[in-house]
């Protein structure tokens, strides 16, 4: 019967190790940027391309920047969360229309509905880069400060917006 | 007589598929000459300046792409992937060295667009680890051995014993002298 333990035992430790390795998401990178500023950048918008944005405009408010394109189909899902996240009027949210053509992101909100206070174009994906974007759509939390304190990679679902999000807005703007 | 004319056709076939074959290696010639400008025309772009080009590859090859996970920068064809390269030759033509690449993109992706990720708290076990199962391994493989005895020649009735002197008896009475 003893040895049998030693094998069961490295079979079992094996199994709990494949099951939680199974159980993460490899496209889910930690990101480093969580508790660092939020790269400042310059761009124009989408519907008033004469007037630019820049997260410094944001000083002293918690917002949401939510990356998005028409061309990407999981934005398509998401649409309709921050549609209604956008009602709830809890903070502004805003977009980065990454790596698209501005017809098509226009035609793209006129279709769906623009749950954005403004998106702002980044035609060559540079402010992406900065964002550390790899896939579209991601998300994230800007604080009071200017400082990213969430970062979602992948469509935001109610869940998340529940569990995740709203709880840590709603910390953010009672805190200074 | 029969088989007369089938030599007389043989000099008359030779010159015209002589002249097909000359014509055949002067159009490859003509294909490999023109498509090789072609091709270097094409690829102009990218080789303007051949030594920047070995170190924005050499970088490239040291980082992951984060959209196809197992290439790196420099093997992925992902729209990122370009314009990270893009991003990677730009700065290094603005005097940016290999180390101030890598930070760029730690800073933006973190340690996991390394493929050789530093030695760190978080990453003591990735780096200890084959070490240590080789240590278990060679431990658990002198633990058995040193438990293993020398295998005990067992004591022999008298019959075996008799038995086996006439067998070795038998077998010394073959043996050539």
């Amino acid at each position: 019967m003893n040895r049998f333990v030693l094998p069961l035992g490295i079979f079992a430790l094996l199994v709990v190790l494949l099951g939680v390795g199974l159980s993460l998401n490899p496209r889910e990178v930690p990101s480093p940027l969580i508790g660092k500023a939020a790269p400042p950048f310059e761009l124009p918008r989408l519907h008033e391309p004469g007037k630019s944005f820049s997260p410094a405009d944001m000083k002293g408010k918690v917002w949401v920047f939510n990356v998005w394109a028409s061309w990407c189909a999981a934005c398509r899902d998401e649409h309709p969360v921050l549609a209604e996240f956008a009602r709830s009027g809890l903070v502004p949210l805003y977009g980065l229309n990454y790596k698209d053509k501005r017809e098509d992101a226009i035609e793209w909100l006129k279709r769906f509905g623009n749950p954005y206070q403004a998106s702002i174009v980044d035609t060559e994906g540079r402010v992406g880069i900065d964002y550390g974007v790899y896939g579209v759509p991601e998300t994230y939390v800007i604080d009071k400060q200017g400082v990213i304190r969430y970062k979602r990679i992948g469509p935001v679902t109610p869940q998340i917006l529940k569990e995740k999000m709203i709880p840590l807005i709603t910390e953010l703007k009672r805190d200074g | 007589m029969g088989n007369v004319s089938p030599v007389q056709r043989i000099p008359l076939r030779h010159p015209p598929s002589d002249i097909r074959h000359f014509g055949a290696t002067l159009a490859l010639l003509l294909v490999l000459a023109f498509g090789k400008t072609a091709s270097a025309a094409e690829a102009k772009p990218v080789a303007e300046d051949p030594a920047l080009e070995e170190r924005v590859t050499a970088v490239a090859t040291e980082l992951r792409c984060l959209v196809c996970q197992n290439q790196t920068l420099a093997d992925s064809h992902a729209p990122l992937a370009i314009d990270l390269r893009n991003q990677i030759r730009e700065r290094m033509r603005a005097g940016a060295t290999e180390r101030d690449i890598v930070d760029f993109m730690v800073a933006r992706y973190g340690d996991f667009v390394l493929y050789r990720p530093p030695l760190k708290a978080t990453t003591v076990l990735l780096w200890a680890g084959p070490l240590l199962l080789m240590a278990i391994g060679l431990g658990a493989l002198y633990y058995r051995l040193s438990r293993r005895r020398e295998p005990q020649p067992q004591d022999l009735s008298d019959a075996e014993r008799e038995r086996a002197a006439t067998l070795l008896d038998v077998g010394s009475d073959r043996k050539p002298r």
